[in-house]
């Protein structure tokens, strides 16, 4: 899908250069208030980590993954924090601040008088987005590292797959907020999330659930991407790492196709 | 100024909205240097088309050239050249005054450094240096305005677009704004302009149309189309009364002209002061008598038969 939208962009320089112009206003608009938001969107998976991964984990035991690897129950939870936390934080950038910028604020009526294009824009939001689900992801793995969840090898091939997984929901989040007609909306959105999180192989694996249910559960982009940075974390995932960039590198590009093409029809009215 | 190429070129341009048409194929040429307005109320089309000569807004029928470029295909690089300045200020309220003008000059690909220096000079241009650290949000309305008008003029632009671009403020904010236009066009920039103003229509426009319902109705500077379309004086006359309508067809006879509003009733004639003396002589009494030279509103009342601002 990128490949149809880039050969449009008649330099491809001059649109890279004007996407990073979109996110260099984000670093302008940076306050110390949105330090605390960053450090909130950083705490929360830790707090998970800490009162389930290793409180609820020490009931439960060793887990036998389906590869035949036994790891900590701890151990097991922490992949699955780490890549929701890269999708929350994404997903705070671009469904909540975005839609405010593009609807309340204005603030892309007046991007687009200037050489900007509307997919400029989503790809320079998306690259700010991804900063920020970036920031999360490395300051989580340090803290894997140090409570021994890891090594720092496979923390450090985990890094980028997280990067990757905080890119795909940020286009996921952009598509969503495109089509959101009030803050109202968002409450859905939350629950939707939520439900993401709880059931995407986060804390049980999907073997456990019925076979319908778990098919339902692996076709998620949550749980692809739990799936990738666990078998990176504890290892034993086969060949199947693949499937798993396969399928987010796919979502990203259709999420960002889309939400580029709605944001020409809203904004080019 | 024949064989020059315009900078905007319009043919039967049309701008359809979910089958309401709100520009129903106007042709319009503006050259370079010139001060171009469109005047009209509200809903007359006048924002569409400006949308569209702005590269946002793609043409529903009919030509359009700017620059001697299509704004469809060659949008970046048109918009790379023009300075707009929206209706509504889309100020970004995130960042200060100065910051403002630094991140939009980013967006156009110009380097920080000369961003700062810009903005420093307009700042000073626009009278806003005192204010660069502050943020948007607690602006009057006119130093918003004027922050827009520095926006727009980041990029050093060959056409600045302006739509309404003093619409809501006070007297006095108004003529700084007019000045600063007045400066710019010194400078040989071109001005786009729309407006519902007479007076800043007659003050800053070579050359102007007359929009209503999304067509152009007269076309022409500011001084011919009173010749063309109205006389050289209008003597406004009030009555006492519930209705001005039976004063009104008592006064057919003299003037070229008779328009009855509401409140007032207006007498088209070359010389005011002796028609004033006629309605005198014809036994009648207005409470209120004016007499004035004829303007844009005139042109627009005759060309139309309603008033600019309802």
């Amino acid at each position: 899908m990128v490949a149809l939208v880039l050969p449009r962009l008649m330099d491809v320089s001059a649109a890279s250069r004007r996407s990073a112009s979109v996110a260099e206003r984000n670093v302008s608009a940076l306050k110390s208030i949105y330090w605390l938001l960053l450090v909130s969107g950083f705490v929360e998976p830790l707090l998970y980590l800490f009162s389930i991964g290793v409180g609820v984990g020490a009931l439960v035991g060793d887990l036998t993954l389906p590869g035949g690897a036994v790891v900590s129950y701890a151990a097991f939870v922490a992949p699955a924090m780490l890549a929701s936390s890269a999708m929350t934080g994404s997903f705070a950038e671009t469904t909540f601040n975005f839609f405010g910028k593009m609807k309340y604020m204005k603030l892309y009526d007046g991007v687009i008088a200037t050489p900007v294009q509307p997919f400029e824009i989503a790809l320079g939001e998306l690259a700010w987005a991804m900063l920020r689900g970036s920031a999360y992801s490395g300051a989580f793995l340090v803290v894997m590292v140090v409570m021994d969840l890891t090594t720092a090898a496979r923390a450090a091939v985990a890094f980028p797959a997280a990067v990757l997984v905080g890119f795909t929901f940020g286009a996921i989040g952009m598509t969503i907020a495109t089509f959101m007609r009030s803050w109202q909306d968002f409450d859905v959105l939350a629950s939707a999330q939520f439900v993401l999180f709880l059931f995407s192989g986060t804390f049980v694996p999907a073997q456990a659930y019925p076979t319908l249910l778990r098919w339902l559960v692996e076709v998620t982009p949550l749980y692809r991407a739990v799936h990738l940075i666990r078998g990176i974390t504890v290892g034993g995932g086969g060949w199947t790492w693949l499937l798993d960039i396969g399928y987010l590198l796919v979502v990203l590009a259709i999420g960002l196709f889309i939400a580029s093409r709605r944001m020409s029809r809203l904004l080019y009215r | 100024m024949t064989t020059a190429q315009p900078l905007i070129q319009a043919r039967g341009l049309v701008k359809r909205f979910d089958g309401f048409t709100a520009v129903d194929a106007i042709d319009v040429a503006v050259r370079a240097g010139e001060a171009f307005g469109f005047l009209g109320p509200n809903g007359a089309g006048k924002s569409s088309t400006m949308r569209m000569i702005g590269c946002v807004s793609p043409p529903s029928g009919g030509e359009l050239r700017i620059l001697g470029m299509d704004p469809v295909r060659d949008g970046p690089a048109i918009r790379a050249r023009l300075g707009v300045c929206p209706q509504l200020d889309t100020l970004d309220p995130e960042l200060t005054v100065r910051e403002n003008l630094i991140t939009y000059a980013r967006y156009f690909g110009i380097p920080r450094r000369v961003a700062r220096l810009r903005a420093a000079e307009l700042l000073d241009f626009v009278q806003l240096s005192e204010r660069a650290d502050s943020k948007v949000e607690p602006l009057s309305g006119g130093m918003k305005r004027r922050l827009t008008i520095a926006r727009a003029l980041v990029n050093e632009p060959e056409i600045v677009l302006l739509d309404e671009p003093t619409t809501g403020l006070d007297p006095q904010a108004r003529h700084l704004v007019w000045e600063r236009l007045f400066q710019l066009k010194q400078q040989g920039v071109t001005l786009v302009l729309t407006t519902h103003y007479m007076d800043e229509a007659e003050q800053l426009c070579d050359r102007l149309v007359v929009m209503d319902g999304g067509r152009i109705v007269a076309e022409g500077s500011p001084r011919v189309l009173i010749e063309q379309h109205s006389t050289r004086e209008v003597v406004e006359l009030r009555f006492a009364g519930e209705s001005q309508e039976p004063f009104a067809s008592k006064l057919d006879q003299l003037g070229e002209r008779v328009e009855v509003l509401p409140d007032r009733v207006l007498l088209y004639v070359p010389d005011g002061d002796a028609a004033v003396a006629e309605v005198t002589a014809l036994g009648l009494h207005p409470i209120n008598v004016l007499v004035r030279r004829s303007g844009l509103e005139d042109v627009f009342l005759h060309l139309t038969g309603r008033t600019l601002i309802d």
